[in-house]
C-alpha cells in the first residue's frame, strides 16, 4: 500500500457520518467529518468518552462501515469492499493494537504473533522466522513459549504489537494501548510505537486519553461531538 | 492443516468441559457399535439367505413335523432344482447354555445346497464314510476347543434313543468355514441315517426342507406350486423365500431392529444436544476473541470453518475413540455363549458411524458456526 496521492496522503476520511441504534433512538457518532493522514504519521486522537474516537479508528481500520461518507486508504475505498475482500485487506495492510492486548489465553506467545501469518501463504518454517523477529523488535524473544497468563500486562502489550506489525502494515491502529498499563509499561510500548514510526515509516494512529501519551505523537487531534479540532476539549 | 492447532487449542481451553463431551460422544458410539453388531446377528442369516432357496415347512409350526417321503415329491415340482431336509435336534453339550444348533442331514444334500458352508474334500469324505461322523463349523470348534478326531457328546432333550439312552455320541471328521463373514460358523451337521435309525421315535419324520429353485424371480410361484401339491394333506405345507423364515425366526424375539434404532435415537439425540450445549458455550465464551480474529484478517467463512473444525474435531475424537472400543469389544467374542452365531460390526455399520461422526459435527456446530459468522466486528468489540 502506497500513499494516494502526490501529497502523500495514506488515509482520506470524508464527510464520515456514522450513527448507531440503540433501540429505537438513534445516535449520531460522528457527523460530516473530514480527515486527512500523511503517510508515515503519528496522529494521536483524543477526546471524551464517547466522542467517537474508537469509532473513526475502526472506520479507518474497516472493522466498521460509515453511515455516509467515504474512507480511501492508500486510494482504496475500503468503505465500498465486500465483507470478503475487506478482510483480505485488513489482513494485509492494518495492524491492530487493543486497549486489553486480546491475545488468544490459549497461544503461547509465539503463536499469538503467528496468528494474522496463517492467513498467508508462507511456510510453516516462514511464519515461526517472521513471529520471531517481530517479538525480537518488541523485545520479548526470551517470553515466545510463554502464555499470556504467565506475561505482565507491559509484556503482553508488546506481544500485541509484535503481533499488529507481523504482516509488516503500513497502518498502525491502536486503541488506548497504553490505556491498561502502569506508566513503566506504558513508556515502553510508547517508545516501541515512536520507534516504529520512525526508524520503519509505520503510520500510527493513536486513541487515548493520556496526554503523557499523545504527546509521543507528531500530532494531536482531538474529538468533539462527532467533530475533528487541533485545540483541546474544554 | 495449519489451523489444525488452532482448533485443538480451543478445545483445551475447558478441558473438563471437552472431556466429558468427548466421554459421553464416545459412550455413544461404543453403544452404536455393540447395537449394531447385535442387530446384524439377528439379520446376518437373513442376508446370507440364498435368494434361489426356499423353506417348506409344516402349515401350523416349526416344531410338527413333516414326512420324508416329500422330498422327491418336491424335487419333482417345475422349477425345482433340489431339497435338503434337516430336523432340529435341540440337544445340550454338557450344559445347557452351551447352546448351539444341532441338525441331522443328508451329508450330501448339505453340500450341494449351501455352497456358503466351506469344507475340504478329505473332511467331506470322512463324513460320508462315517456313520457316527458330524462336522461343526469354524466358530463351534473354536469356542469349545475342538479338534477333527474328538467324541462329542450330546445329551438329548427331545430326541431319545431306542435303546433308552439319552446321551448321543458323535465323531467329529471335519470342519467348514463360511463362504463370507455372515456365515453362520456355529453349526452341528450329523448324519440323518445315523439319526433315523437311532432315535426312538419319529422314523420317516423330518423337521424341514430347504428348496433350491431354479430361477430366483419364479420363487413365489414355486412355494405356491409346493404348498398346493400338499394341500389338504394330514401335513400341509408352508413355503417362503429363506430370508423371510429367518426373519420370521428372528421377529419372534421382536422386532429387533425397531427396538435397536430407537435405542439409538434416543441416545444421539440426547448426545447431540450435549455436543451442541458443549459448541454454543465455547463460541458465546470467545466472543471477543473470534471478533479479533475476523479484526486480524480471517473471513466470516474462515471463522465459520474454524469452529465447525472444533465441532468435528470434538465428536471426531470422542467417535472414533468409540467406534474403536466398540470394536475391540466386539472381537472379543459373543457375549450371550452361543445365541449369536454371527457378531461383528459390518464395514457398511462402520462407515454409517463415520458418517454419524460428521453429521453429529456439523448439526452440534452450525448454529454456533454461524453465530460466529455473522460477528459484527466493532459491536463485539465493544462486549
Amino acid at each position: 500500500m502506497t500513499a494516494d496521492d502526490a501529497d502523500g496522503i495514506l488515509v482520506r476520511v470524508g464527510q464520515v457520518d456514522k450513527e448507531f441504534k440503540r433501540g429505537s433512538e438513534v445516535v449520531h457518532v460522528l457527523g460530516g467529518l473530514d480527515l486527512e493522514i500523511p503517510n508515515g504519521e503519528f496522529l494521536a486522537l483524543m477526546g471524551p468518552s464517547g466522542s467517537g474516537k474508537s469509532t473513526l479508528l475502526n472506520l479507518i481500520g474497516g472493522l466498521d462501515r460509515p453511515s455516509e461518507g467515504s474512507v480511501e486508504v492508500g486510494g482504496q475505498r475500503v468503505d465500498q469492499l465486500s465483507a470478503r475482500k475487506l478482510a483480505t485487506w485488513r489482513a494485509r495492510h492494518v495492524g491492530l493494537v487493543f486497549q486489553f492486548y486480546n491475545l488468544m489465553p490459549v497461544l503461547n506467545a509465539q503463536k499469538n504473533v503467528e496468528l494474522p501469518l496463517l492467513l498467508t501463504r508462507l511456510s510453516r518454517s516462514e511464519r515461526k522466522k517472521r513471529a520471531s523477529l517481530a517479538l525480537d523488535i518488541v523485545g520479548l524473544s526470551h517470553r515466545a513459549g510463554h502464555y499470556p497468563r504467565q506475561l505482565s500486562g507491559g509484556e503482553q502489550q508488546r506481544t500485541g504489537i509484535a503481533r499488529a506489525i507481523v504482516t509488516d502494515p503500513t497502518l498502525l491502529l491502536c486503541d488506548e494501548p497504553t490505556g491498561d498499563l502502569d506508566r513503566k509499561s506504558g513508556d515502553e510500548v510508547l517508545d516501541l510505537l515512536q520507534a516504529l514510526n520512525k526508524e520503519q515509516g509505520k503510520t500510527i494512529i493513536m486513541v487515548t486519553h493520556d496526554n503523557h501519551a499523545a504527546n509521543r505523537a507528531s500530532r494531536i487531534l482531538y474529538l468533539n461531538k462527532g467533530q475533528l479540532s487541533i485545540d483541546p476539549v474544554d | 492443516m495449519k489451523y489444525l492447532y488452532l482448533i485443538f487449542s480451543s478445545l483445551r481451553r475447558k478441558k473438563l468441559r471437552t472431556g466429558l463431551t468427548i466421554l459421553s460422544i464416545m459412550v455413544a458410539f461404543v453403544l452404536f457399535g455393540y447395537l449394531t453388531a447385535i442387530r446384524q446377528a439377528f439379520v446376518a442369516g437373513v442376508e446370507v439367505a440364498g435368494a434361489d432357496r426356499l423353506i417348506v415347512r409344516h402349515k401350523v409350526s416349526l416344531v410338527q413335523l413333516l414326512p420324508q417321503s416329500y422330498e422327491s415329491r418336491i424335487e419333482q415340482i417345475k422349477g425345482v432344482e433340489n431339497a435338503a431336509h434337516a430336523t432340529w435336534f435341540g440337544g445340550i453339550y454338557q450344559e445347557p447354555r452351551n447352546f448351539f444348533a444341532q441338525m441331522p442331514m443328508v451329508p450330501e444334500e448339505i453340500f450341494s445346497m449351501f455352497p456358503e458352508y466351506v469344507i475340504s474334500d478329505e473332511h467331506q469324505a470322512e463324513f460320508l464314510a462315517t456313520r457316527s461322523g458330524a462336522i461343526a463349523g469354524r466358530g463351534i470348534v473354536e469356542r469349545f476347543g475342538w479338534k477333527v478326531g474328538d467324541r462329542i457328546p450330546i445329551q438329548a432333550t427331545i430326541w431319545g434313543k431306542k435303546d433308552g439312552g439319552r446321551t448321543w455320541e458323535f465323531d467329529l471328521v471335519g470342519i467348514y468355514d463360511g463362504a463370507e463373514k455372515g456365515t453362520d460358523t456355529s453349526q452341528f451337521f450329523f448324519r440323518y441315517d445315523f439319526f433315523d435309525e437311532t432315535r426312538a421315535f419319529g422314523q420317516g419324520q423330518v423337521g424341514w426342507y430347504t428348496v433350491k429353485v431354479s430361477d430366483p424371480d419364479r420363487a413365489a410361484e414355486i412355494a405356491a406350486a409346493i404348498d398346493a401339491e400338499f394341500a389338504n394333506s394330514p401335513q400341509e405345507t408352508k413355503a417362503e423365500p429363506e430370508g423371510a423364515f429367518v426373519q420370521g425366526f428372528a421377529n419372534q424375539i421382536g422386532n429387533i431392529g425397531f427396538i435397536i434404532m430407537s435405542i439409538m435415537t434416543a441416545v444421539f439425540f440426547t448426545i447431540l444436544l450435549v455436543a451442541g450445549n458443549t459448541m454454543a458455550y465455547t463460541v458465546r465464551e470467545r466472543i471477543s476473541e473470534l471478533a479479533v480474529l475476523k479484526a486480524l484478517g480471517f473471513t466470516d467463512r474462515g471463522v465459520l470453518s474454524l469452529v465447525l473444525g472444533e465441532s468435528l474435531s470434538l465428536t471426531a475424537v470422542g467417535g472414533v475413540i468409540g467406534l474403536i472400543l466398540a470394536w475391540l469389544l466386539v472381537s472379543m467374542g459373543d457375549p450371550t455363549q452361543g445365541s449369536f452365531p454371527v457378531f461383528y460390526i459390518p464395514t457398511r455399520d462402520l462407515l454409517t458411524g463415520v458418517f454419524l461422526i460428521a453429521a453429529m459435527a456439523f448439526v452440534a456446530g452450525i448454529i454456533p458456526a454461524i453465530q460466529a459468522q455473522r460477528l459484527q466486528i466493532a459491536d463485539a468489540l465493544r462486549r
